[in-house]
């Protein structure tokens, strides 16, 4: 069996993590393919080719696939289905815009944040916010699916796959990029970071929330946030963890003025340790937390930040 | 401009969810159901379109069991003006995947010509996050998901979507298909001479066969289970306690 693994690019770097833990999924399934596409994306694919268990890496890059904008990205995809039993990619905001349409072109159901594989047609994933999992068995010719990295390890690096370069196909023309507003920041991305430190509505403010990024840089750790906080204004839309945000599943995960709804364990509660902050005993977080402190953020936080 | 919305009929966000001890799904009877939450705000977005008077009529679809016309009732007391109920299944178990969504949607566009399409990003029951994709795919057109700013200019869309490093803007050609993402708008409730008002907005009410679409399903269900459930933490008395557990579990 033979799988496409659409790599994850941006801006013409290759996210190692993401797909180097798709590569473990889909090893289980076949030989793995990796497609780097991109305006710039020869130098990702090389990348890509040193990931252990990788078969071959085909490089797609031209002009059309800058922003890996979903109509040409699909057809490009669609184009080489083919060759290929299944095609995946990590579960990120790229491949969720562009593997289902891949799917419809190619008349099959799309498979999204698989989180395990059971055999080749057979597959788990989360539904209901995480409240159930499901275990599906696909009967289309082909499989197309997303992988929910933050259940993977990582494959390890040192191989050496052969790369080949492709052409481009036709872009349909029907969308163009205008621009990006993305958050510079030197902290570790937040679904691979090995610790997070989230805020939620009770940090009440924009301003407030450098009590939680104080606490993140003195341990090296990504922010994240909830709707809530989000909704609000006071973090980015990037930084919302939860069942329609990013999953993460660090080895620490401190969850500051938090409720606890569903919606957000969906995105967190895989986490290795998880200590809660909340000034309300009663508050849901604490029912998942492997250590809860019931205070006042405002108070807690400082201290904890000068004492570790 | 006609603005197609289609909604559908979910488990209430708030609920508590069971599933069932045979393994067989989740305890759907006799729980609250209501508009899939990304979906309100695909309505409201389009009723704005209709205020600002860039739409002229706002047609909500919904594909399910007969009871999805409460969905629906909703959508046209929010402000939608007609509605079509496509009637694809009889227990409320069953859910209908986003590929004969798709092909349904794209029947009833074929015949209803909508400048736009504004569905939510995700379901949050199945939490597939596929259908609006996959629409666009069938009707060749152009897709903007996650959307957290819609603007329309013309014959093109501006949309800012909501991507993993930030927001991207992007224009595309109408006729498009859009998907919500939860900060594009706060949807209205509906007041009650609204909700009186919409008993009388016209639902029409088709059948799969009516577009000749296929609905079996493509993936079986194997089994629903729990997922594994986190074992029981402690409360610490201070921070100083939580430092050393830290230490102590070596995570800090
Ligand atoms: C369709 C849909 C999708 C959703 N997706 C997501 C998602 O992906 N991610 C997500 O997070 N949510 C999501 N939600 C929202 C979710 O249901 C909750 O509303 C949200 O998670 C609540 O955020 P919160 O815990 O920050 O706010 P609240 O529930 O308001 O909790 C704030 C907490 O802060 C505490 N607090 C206040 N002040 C202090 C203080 N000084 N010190 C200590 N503690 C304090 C309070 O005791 C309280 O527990 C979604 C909802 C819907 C309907
Ligand atoms: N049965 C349905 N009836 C109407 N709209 C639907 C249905 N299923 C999905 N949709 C639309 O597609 C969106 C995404 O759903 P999904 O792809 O299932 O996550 C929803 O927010 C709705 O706008």
């Amino acid at each position: 069996m033979a799988v496409l693994l659409m790599a994850e690019i941006n801006d013409g770097h290759l996210s190692m993590d993401a797909t180097a833990k798709a590569v473990t999924a889909a090893q289980a399934l076949g030989d793995v393919t990796i497609l780097a596409v991109g305006s710039k994306a020869a130098e990702a694919g090389k990348e890509a080719a040193t990931i252990e268990g990788v078969a071959k890496v085909l490089v797609a890059e031209d002009a059309r696939y800058g922003h890996r904008l979903a109509e040409p990205t699909a057809a490009l995809i669609a184009s080489l289905a083919d060759d290929y039993d299944h095609i995946a990619a990590p579960a990120t905001t790229d491949a969720k815009n562009i593997l289902p349409r891949v799917a419809a072109m190619l008349d099959v159901m799309i498979l999204t944040d698989v989180t395990a594989v059971v055999d080749a047609d057979t597959f788990e994933r989360p539904i209901y916010a995480g409240n159930a999992v499901q275990t599906v068995k696909s009967k289309d010719p082909k499989k197309v699916l997303t992988i929910r990295t933050s259940t993977f390890d990582a494959a390890g690096t040192g191989g050496s796959a052969s790369v080949e370069e492709i052409a481009a196909v036709d872009d349909p023309g029907l969308s163009e990029w205008v621009e990006d507003k993305l958050a510079e920041s030197d902290r570790p991305e937040l679904t691979s970071a090995g610790i997070v430190v989230s805020g939620g509505r009770g940090i009440g403010s924009e301003e407030n929330f450098a009590v939680i990024e104080k606490l993140a840089d003195k341990l090296g750790a990504a922010v994240g946030a909830s709707r809530a906080a989000v909704d609000s204004g006071f973090a980015p839309n990037d930084w919302q963890v939860g069942q329609t945000g990013k999953v993460v599943a660090p080895d620490l995960y401190i969850a500051v003025g938090i409720s606890g709804a569903i919606q957000h364990l969906a995105g967190m509660k895989d986490s290795k340790v998880i200590v809660a902050i909340n000034k309300d005993e009663e508050a849901p977080i604490f029912q998942v937390a492997d250590y809860g402190l019931v205070g006042d953020l405002f108070e807690v936080i400082p201290e904890l930040t000068e004492k570790l | 401009m006609k603005v197609l919305v289609p909604v559908k009929r979910v488990i209430d966000y708030n609920v508590k969810v069971r599933v069932k001890a045979d393994g067989t799904g989740v305890d759907l009877a006799n729980v609250k159901m209501s508009m899939n939450p990304f979906d309100e705000i695909a309505v409201e977005e389009a009723i704005r379109l209709k205020e600002a008077g860039k739409a002229e009529e706002v047609v909500a679809v919904s594909i399910g069991v007969k009871q999805a016309q409460e969905t629906l009732r909703t959508a046209l007391a929010m402000g939608a003006d007609r509605a079509i109920l496509i009637v694809a299944a009889d227990d409320v178990h069953q859910d209908i995947e986003p590929l004969a969504v798709a092909k349904l949607l794209k029947a009833v566009i074929d015949e209803e010509q909508p400048g736009l399409v504004i569905g939510g990003k995700q379901a949050i029951d199945n939490d597939l996050n596929a259908t609006g994709q996959m629409l666009a795919a069938l009707t060749g057109w152009a897709q903007a998901t996650n959307a957290n700013t819609l603007d329309i200019d013309g014959d093109h869309a501006v949309v800012a979507r909501e991507v993993d490093g930030g927001l991207q803007t992007i224009k595309v050609k109408m006729p498009a298909i859009v998907t919500t993402d939860l900060r594009l708008n706060e949807p209205r409730y509906a007041s009650l001479p609204n909700i009186m008002k919409a008993k009388k907005k016209p639902l029409e009410e088709k059948t799969p066969e009516d577009y000749g679409v296929d609905v079996g399903p493509r993936l079986e269900v194997v089994k629903t289970a729990e997922p594994p459930e986190r074992a029981a933490g402690e409360m610490v008395a201070d921070v100083d306690t939580l430092v050393a557990k830290l230490k102590e579990k070596g995570v800090v």
